[in-house]
């Protein structure tokens, strides 16, 4: 069973959250050690870890979808996952627009063809997602997560499915245009970590505990291939290597 | 263009077929008339078999449309209450072994010789297919589709009616078509049975009227009548699945591009 887990962000959202969270199991099986992390606005944490090692279960606690996750993110997340879970009946400006009409809210078309415009997809607004390619595709998913407009994105290995040049794109523009929202961001890719965050965290253990393995300086989204982030690529490679190794 | 005039090839072929039947063995007309006689009874006969015809189609329409809707309604339910899925699934797949024929004859004495109980009878046809088809769809909706709708909308209960309005039964209409679809294909099935046991007017009531009069051409005229009903219906259904299912279709083309 889980724990009574009570999250507790910060009462406000534009000083940054703090997310705290007691153990969390399914079962008898101890998934998560208790965690405590803070988030900045404009800063993106990553983390990584081995395949199960539980960095999912972290993002989905804190975005309420678990049993025991709570409520007290309600309204400040928006979610990203790999899958980019456009609805295939819906035009790629009603996909964007979908957060807004299960809210009941009044449609703001005007700003969801502006996002549209900024990721390119003008002339697809009106397209069905089957009819565009796997990059597209994402990027409309990305629209869809700032038209949400929250102050924290969670990101499930958003660009995981991507090939590795559309991916390298793709982590440019987010990066770019979430500069100013807490992101935490869940790869098992070490240069998508460099290229896109602020401080780098390793999952490992069962239950599982975060350890901070680089704080990476300068202006996102970064070059990887920059000398400078040769050290913390290294430390990284290095500590998912001991954990890939121990499981 | 050759692909359509296909079934009609395969059509005159078979009417040839049963030409050479009746010439080759010999056959009275009241066993198994030409195709020739059959035409003629058609013709002499048309204003009957239309008016025939109209009651018939009626009957399969009004069928069709209350046992979807009971249909969609069971699904509905049954998705909501765990309590329905408890006390009344068992119930309403068990009910399915009951064959449709043995209660022709109750439901002919309940709702009398009218349409009233050709109607019942065609839902109690078309219902099933349609609730275990909605049902099922909306079972299997993508849980990344209802976990992202659940974050978009802070999971709050006033915001539930929507996600099943805009993600779960957009998601389920494939499935509610295909349900739909073989509802079609069995509504006649329904109209006719409950005409055979007990009418004063439609295709299956004129089709045994013609029977018992050894009127055999007028019987296959009248058949035939209502295979072309029958077809017309399922092609209108298709028609409509696929104008609902727009998205789908385009995703095809999009794949075989």
């Amino acid at each position: 069973m889980p724990l009574h887990s009570s999250l507790s962000p910060s009462p406000t959202p534009s000083a940054g959250f703090h997310l705290a969270g007691p153990a969390f199991a399914y079962g008898h099986h101890p998934v998560l050690a208790p965690f405590a992390l803070d988030l900045a606005p404009g800063e993106t944490v990553a983390i990584l870890g081995t395949s199960g090692c539980g960095k999912s279960t972290l993002l989905r606690l804190l975005a309420g979808l678990l049993p025991g996750g709570s409520p007290a993110l309600a309204g400040q997340v928006a979610w990203m996952a790999q899958q980019d879970l456009l609805l295939p009946w819906c035009s790629l400006l009603d996909n964007v627009l979908l957060g807004v009409r299960l809210r009941g809210e009044q449609p703001d078309t005007g700003r969801a063809m502006t996002l549209l415009g900024r990721l390119g997809l003008t002339d697809w607004a009106d397209a069905f997602p089957a009819t565009l390619s796997g990059g597209m595709r994402q990027r409309a998913a990305l629209a869809r997560t700032l038209m949400e407009d929250r102050p924290l994105v969670l990101m499930d290995e958003p660009f995981s499915s991507l090939d590795a040049i559309t991916r390298a794109a793709m982590q440019s523009l987010a990066s770019a245009l979430l500069a100013d929202r807490a992101v935490l961001l869940v790869t098992h890719d070490p240069a998508e970590a460099c290229r896109m965050a602020d401080r780098v965290f390793v999952m490992a253990g069962r239950p599982a505990q975060l350890k901070q393995i680089a704080v990476l300086e300068g202006p996102k989204p970064r070059d990887p291939l920059m000398p400078e982030l040769l050290p913390a690529l290294r430390a990284i490679h290095a500590a998912l290597a001991t954990t890939g190794a121990a499981t | 263009m050759i692909a359509r005039l296909r079934p009609l090839l395969t059509l005159c072929g078979l009417l040839l077929l049963w030409q050479a039947v009746v010439t080759l063995f010999a056959l009275p007309p009241y066993i198994l008339p030409a195709p020739h006689r059959v035409a003629l009874a058609m013709i002499e006969h048309a204003g009957l078999l239309l008016g025939e015809a109209a009651v018939t189609i009626t009957e399969m329409l009004l069928g069709l449309l209350f046992g979807a809707l009971l249909g969609c309604c069971a699904a509905l339910g049954l998705l909501v209450s765990a309590a329905a899925r408890r006390w009344l699934l068992p119930l309403l797949i068990a009910s399915q072994a009951i064959p449709v024929f043995a209660l022709a004859p109750l439901l002919v004495l309940w709702f009398g010789f009218g349409m009233a109980s050709k109607i019942v009878m065609a839902m109690l046809v078309i219902f099933f297919p349609v609730a275990v088809a909605l049902y099922d769809g909306l079972r299997r909706t993508d849980a990344g589709w209802l976990e992202l709708a659940r974050v978009m909308t802070g999971d709050a209960p006033q915001h539930r009616l929507r996600i099943l309005l805009h993600v779960r039964l957009r998601a389920a209409l494939p499935a509610f078509a295909s349900g739909l679809k073989i509802a079609a294909a069995v509504a006649p099935i329904g109209a006719v049975i409950g005409e055979w046991v007990g009418a004063s007017a439609g295709l299956g009531f004129r089709m045994l009227q013609a029977n018992a009069r050894v009127q055999t051409d007028l019987m296959f005229a009248a058949l035939i009548v209502l295979a072309l009903c029958a077809v017309a219906l399922y092609a209108a259904v298709d028609a409509l699945s696929r104008r609902m299912l727009r998205w789908q279709a385009d995703s095809h083309a999009s794949s075989h591009s």
